[in-house]
């Protein structure tokens, strides 16, 4: 399965990355109070995007295991990590952080395999900044009172990942709570639990006290029994808006404390004085990133009129290079969808997205050769959308771009606000002041100025209106795990 | 013959304007003795509606006001009350069942603490923001910024230091309110309402319904262009637990941000530190290449 290139122009060698670097085993327990143990729900089995290969099958956790988790993690809670000095818990990260270092390309090739990114960008992107992630946050284990938050913990963590950045997203949930004294019960998403899975072997060799982190596995059911557990002092989310409205519900008159970072419709704004290739460049990186699985993906292109013709046909011409096919080939650009069902989603957007756009615009993509078997989908741009289309408010969570224009800088400030999202915003232009205008203007999170889609464990992350609350990375980020100052 | 006095039945406060309840409805409110003082007028479900749109006018202007602009605002709005204390100093006195010396304490620290929360419009942004070192040619810079709409459910014991301490944090960073004022205690809230509309505050920025936060909370709490709650009026009522929750439940639809009740009304007279601000504020963070 060599990565088809869109275009005939280059003809690249395969040049895949060894699988022989990970051991995956036949099936997976729970990982509680610091061992494997069987689960009591039904197990399901984890499959290869990219091939439909069953890897592995994986327990899935029930009512009663969720106890278990949630009890192991108090007890490490009271009697181990709560009362340890900082200092002390700063160095547990630090090994665990530097454990994922000397396990990068075992990560890499496994975060890959489970999960159908490409090996660039698990090696490249994800795996570098989940040991930074462990880096940073160990630091502030013995640091807390000038943080500004105060220096108590919650106690514990209940959290709920998914699956577009599997260990990153472990990375951004487990590493301030534990810096911060907490313990914590995560659940990663169904299609993508081996990471997780051996971050628990990582916790392992890392000797840390056992409950600290429990990982257990399963799919919605259980990610509820989380939530709903009386025994946890927080939930943090990422994932859909609907399940992020849903725990805001479940969650209603406790006194758990949630951040919920959700859904995204970013606008990636380019104007007419941007320089056209980096934001060719730009606009690429910023919706066919990990297949267009990514919440802040700038998924909507507001092109200023009158370089649209240009920005366009530049933009066909870059798409026509992608590289789209086997996860673990090192040249590969776009790998597989994550699951059959999130396939079904972007055709189904896609295909409503083809009628609104019907005798406005065009659906398009790149000639390009889609492997037999496994969940694919090619790059995809809409033209002619207009702001009440479906392709232009929902999101499609694919590699799929809807374009539109505009012709001065408060139609484009008002076309980018028009969502009930607010996660991310991209602006391209040369002229510094406009910048700052857009960036003060754009009712989003994080708003990137000819750049897209750069992550840091020092930059806080978070969203505005239904995009979800809280921040995660930074010094913002430890005010989701502490008690704060307040009495 | 004694003069027959004016009696006066107060209005709701609604885009700088003084409007009497849609709904046509007022209500006898009582002094802490069980006397007769005034009829105030009942806010209604359409009132809090024209309240939003009030505040969601005064949102785009209000929030991109300069902080030293906000700031001044907010203080002239201290000055103003100051100018009119034997007026609160009676309403709280009344609404309170306090004695004349303790209603002054009251009313003193009610305008020590919007000079307080003043003084916080052009320093917040440098306590809750920061640069973050990122590991790149990167210049990134977080700040905060306001959430937008809140509604607010002030405290139903404390009618005048408790009002200023729940709206003056939202305000002063940039947000607009809709504000529904304690229900047996409305007049301090009305007579601040006064001082508002004779300062400097924008009509919208602060909106105040008088009448009852049972009735009205659930208009606001599902309303989808409120973006943030503040429930600090329904503390210290266990009765209204259950209404706490129906509140959030009903926030969750828009994912509104929401400061729940705590079980008892705080101390106010406290330092109240940060926490009333930075729950209605969100983060940006923008990040430009460096390089030449």
């Amino acid at each position: 399965m060599t990565p088809t290139p869109t275009s005939r122009a280059f003809e690249y060698a395969p040049a895949p990355e060894s699988r022989a670097v990970v051991d995956i085993k036949a099936s997976y327990g729970l990982f509680i109070d610091g061992e494997f143990v069987d689960g009591r729900g039904t197990s399901f089995k984890t499959v290869n995007p990219a091939t439909e290969e069953v890897l592995s099958e994986v327990a899935e956790a029930n009512d009663a295991d969720v106890d278990r988790a949630v009890k192991a993690a108090r007890r490490a809670h009271d009697r181990v990590w709560g009362p340890m000095p900082g200092r002390e818990r700063a160095k547990y990260l630090y090994r665990i952080a530097r454990i994922i270092q000397e396990r990068g390309r075992e990560l890499a090739v496994l975060e890959s395999i489970d999960n159908g990114k490409p090996i660039r960008e698990s090696r490249d992107v994800d795996v570098p900044t989940v040991a930074a992630h462990f880096f940073y946050y160990a630091g502030w284990a013995d640091k807390l009172e000038y943080s500004g938050y105060g220096s108590t913990p919650l106690g514990v963590a209940g959290q709920v990942i998914p699956w577009n950045f599997p260990l990153l997203m472990l990375a951004w949930k487990i590493a301030p709570a534990l810096a911060c004294g907490n313990t914590v019960v995560l659940k990663p998403a169904e299609t993508t639990p081996l990471t997780a899975l051996l971050f628990a072997e990582i916790c392992q060799q890392a000797d840390l006290p056992p409950g600290v982190v429990n990982i257990i596995t399963g799919a919605g059911d259980t990610g509820r029994a989380l939530v709903a557990h009386p025994g946890i002092d927080k939930v943090a989310f990422t994932g859909s808006t609907d399940v992020g409205r849903a725990i805001a519900r479940q969650v209603a008159g406790t006194t758990k404390k949630v951040t919920l970072e959700l859904g995204g419709k970013a606008a990636n704004i380019v104007f007419d004085d941007a320089p056209v290739d980096q934001a060719v460049e730009g606009i690429v990186n910023g919706i066919f990133f990990n297949q267009g699985h990514v919440c802040c993906a700038g998924s909507r292109l507001l092109v200023q009129e009158s370089v649209a013709d240009e920005v366009l046909e530049r933009l066909k011409r870059r798409m026509s290079t992608l590289r789209l096919g086997d996860p673990l080939d090192k040249n590969t650009d776009i790998g597989a969808i994550n699951s059959a069902e999130q396939l079904a989603k972007i055709r189904e957007l896609s295909e409503i997205g083809e009628r609104e756009v019907s005798g406005a615009g065009e659906r398009w993509a790149p000639p390009c050769e889609l492997p037999a078997t496994g969940y694919w989908f090619p790059p995809t741009l809409f033209t002619g959308v207009t702001q009440a289309h479906r392709i232009a408010r929902e999101e499609v969570f694919g590699p799929v771009l809807s374009v539109l224009t505009f012709r001065t800088p408060a139609e484009a400030v008002e076309k980018a606000n028009n969502t009930p999202y607010g996660l991310s915003a991209g602006v391209w232009t040369d002229k510094g002041s406009l910048i700052l205008h857009m960036a003060n203007r754009l009712r989003a999170g994080v708003v990137w100025a000819n750049t897209f889609n750069k992550f840091d464990p020092t930059s806080p992350f978070g969203g505005y209106q239904e995009s979800g609350y809280g921040r995660e990375g930074g010094r913002h980020g430890l005010e989701a795990y502490l008690k704060g100052t307040q009495a | 013959m004694s003069r027959i006095d004016v009696r006066k039945t107060s209005k709701l406060y609604i885009g700088g304007a003084f409007p009497r309840s849609e709904s046509g409805y007022s209500y006898a409110v009582n002094d802490a003795r069980g006397r007769f003082v005034a009829n105030a007028a009942l806010a209604s479900r359409k009132d809090a509606r024209d309240a939003v749109v009030a505040a969601r006018k005064a949102f785009g202007g209000w929030s991109t006001r300069t902080a030293y602009n906000r700031a001044q605002v907010l203080y002239r709005v201290a000055e103003v009350m100051e100018d009119r204390r034997p007026q609160f100093v009676e309403a709280v006195r009344q609404a309170e069942g306090l004695n004349e010396s303790r209603a002054a304490r009251v009313v003193d620290e009610a305008v020590d603490r919007l000079v307080w929360y003043a003084g916080w419009a052009d320093k917040i942004t440098q306590v809750t923001g920061n640069a973050n070192p990122v590991a790149g040619p990167f210049f990134n810079l977080s700040t905060p910024e306001p959430t937008g709409v809140v509604a607010v459910l002030a405290p139903q014991a404390s009618s005048l230091l408790g009002l200023v301490s729940a709206v003056a944090p939202v305000v002063v960073t940039g947000n607009t309110a809709v504000v529904v004022s304690s229900y047996d205690r409305p007049l301090p809230a009305v007579t601040f309402a006064e001082v508002l509309a004779t300062s400097d505050v924008p009509g919208g920025v602060v909106n105040i319904l008088t009448g009852s936060a049972a009735t009205i909370a659930p208009w606001l709490a599902s309303h989808m262009d409120v973006n943030a709650l503040e429930l600090v009026g329904l503390a210290g009522d266990a009765a209204l637990a259950a209404l706490a929750t129906e509140l959030e439940v009903a926030a969750a639809e828009n994912l509104k941000r929401v400061r729940r009740a705590p079980a008892a009304e705080p101390d106010w007279t406290a330092d109240p530190g940060l926490a009333a601000m930075t729950a209605f504020l969100e983060t940006k963070t923008v990040w430009h290449p460096i390089g030449v």
